[in-house]
């Protein structure tokens, strides 16, 4: 009980000290929110563009488009061949005809589509393979490629690896970033904290004089770091969510010229927390740090 | 309750401020150190709570050698001494009472009953009506009496005073005796360093000279 009644004493402490000189608590705590912003940012922008890859194409597949004027029977010979095997788990025909009716309907190609003399499309087979590891759609498609009936080959799942490693890489730039900043989150607080231990020296003073000991000194100091911290995530957290409102609209816009659907959302209430949890807990080191080198 | 035994205190590169110094102060007593400036009077009261450690001898209190104390026991030593200080040691940036509750915030003094001792503490050094001044607005005896009020108020059993009068004229020099002569009067051993101990009637004299007991 004493020991949350100190704690309750010295964290009231340490909010009359962020409070008694506000512009040092500004600038802190806006350099704090600066440096947790841009990865928490970062990462609730991956997380959401990632989920829209995995969401898309998230079973690989391969089509095999055939020849242009091959004749139907040409068509079902091949899906013959595919149904005969035993590691295709699925198979979607796509019919010239009815992919000339789609394109009519698509917007904008209407007009392209009506002008054209003859059906441009193949007849188009999408596969799904039992064995979705890149090998085996490999080497599916490059047996497939070998039938005469069959103009091309294609894999969907290409750019989807593609994107996944692109976001990967963004993923550890995150990281890297995430982790130079919480560096820097440490420092800012460590310095703060060092300051503070300068112009309250003749306070630690007095009190190691009159029996105080480090836990009693250090309390308030570390709760001072916690908290500066803690508000620094309050500010990110804002700027966070400010910034994905004002990129929702742009974002969606473009998301549907590739058609598609990606709305930005603040971040959820367990990113959230974890922001604030992860900003109070550096705060809170740099602050254990600073004491741990200047209190003696 | 008090013992040196054979005491010497060396500073670097070669000043000794005191040599070969062994006293007693038993409990109840009321001891003044006097002696020139310079002649090892602070010295020798900031080794009873571990403000500096003795380069030779030993320092007992209560029969704990304060010498061998860890970093971490001391400041459980000094909670059961009453410190004031020759330059008082105040928080100019805190009240008179936030001053005076300040070991009692330290011992982890439950809150009301913190604040009915300080106020306690400073009606009995005639400070109570200006509580919630801070101390830059008080006299300099007034100062001296918030030090005093400050060492008193978790009661301890021990005083220890450097110079407590010294910057005081005659008349607030004799009343800031009287304060630390009434603690006696009630079983407080009481110590204090001065230069002129004619304030502290009936007290028993240490004479320093040059870092000996003479």
């Amino acid at each position: 009980m004493n020991w949350l009644v100190a704690h309750g004493r010295a964290a009231r402490l340490a909010l009359v000290r962020l409070a008694a000189a506000p512009l040092n608590t500004l600038l802190a705590v806006l350099g704090i929110a600066i440096a947790l912003a841009l990865p928490a940012g970062g990462y609730e922008l991956l997380s959401q563009v990632s989920a829209l890859g995995s969401g898309t194409v998230a079973t690989p597949q391969f089509t095999l488009f055939l020849k242009v004027d091959g004749e139907r029977k040409a068509t079902q010979a091949v899906v013959d061949r595919l149904k005969e095997r035993g590691d295709i788990a699925k198979i979607l025909i796509l019919l010239r005809e009815d992919t000339l009716a789609r394109m009519k309907a698509a917007e904008g190609l209407a007009d392209v589509i009506a002008a054209l003399q003859k059906n441009p499309f193949p007849d188009a087979i999408v596969v799904t393979p039992a064995d979705d590891s890149p090998a085996a759609i490999e080497k599916l498609a490059a047996e497939a490629r070998q039938w005469r009936e069959v103009e091309l080959v294609q894999i969907d799942a290409h750019w989807v690896r593609r994107f996944a490693a692109l976001v990967n890489l963004a993923r550890t730039g995150v990281l890297l970033l995430a982790t130079l900043l919480g560096i820097g989150l440490v420092t800012i607080t460590f310095n703060t904290i060092r300051l503070q231990v300068m112009t309250r020296q003749r306070e630690v003073e007095v009190s190691w004089l009159l029996g105080a000991t480090d836990g009693f000194i250090r309390r308030p100091f570390l709760w001072h770091g916690a908290q500066l911290g803690l508000l620094g995530g309050i500010v990110a957290w804002l700027i966070v969510a400010g910034a994905t409102l004002w990129l929702q609209s742009p974002v969606a816009e473009l998301a549907q010229l590739y058609g598609f659907s990606l709305s930005l959302q603040p971040p959820s209430v367990v990113d959230s927390f974890a922001l604030l949890g992860v900003a109070g807990f550096l705060g809170w080191l740099g602050a254990a740090l600073s004491m741990r080198q200047h209190l003696h | 309750m008090i013992q040196f035994d054979r005491i010497a205190k060396r500073y670097p590169p070669d000043i000794t401020a005191l040599s070969d110094v062994s006293a007693e102060i038993a409990a109840g007593e009321l001891v003044t150190i006097v002696g020139h400036s310079g002649a090892g009077k602070s010295t020798l009261l900031k080794l009873i709570p571990g403000i500096e450690r003795p380069t030779a001898g030993v320092v007992l209190v209560n029969g704990q050698n304060v010498g061998s104390l860890g970093h971490g026991a001391l400041p459980y030593l000094r909670r059961n001494m009453g410190l004031v200080f020759q330059d008082q040691k105040l928080l100019f940036d805190r009240s008179v009472l936030a001053n005076v509750l300040l070991p009692l915030e330290i011992t982890g003094f439950p809150g009301r009953d913190a604040q009915r001792r300080a106020e306690a503490a400073l009606d009995k050094v005639g400070l109570l009506p200006r509580a919630k001044a801070l101390p830059v607005a008080l006299s300099g005896g007034e100062q001296q009496r918030l030090a005093i009020a400050r060492a008193v108020v978790h009661r301890p059993g021990l005083l220890l005073a450097d110079e407590p009068t010294a910057y005081l004229d005659a008349a607030t020099a004799r009343d800031v005796a009287g304060i630390f002569i009434e603690f006696n009067r009630v079983g407080v051993v009481v110590l204090v360093a001065t230069y002129d101990d004619s304030l502290f009637p009936g007290a028993r004299r240490l004479q320093l000279d040059h870092g000996r007991l003479t």
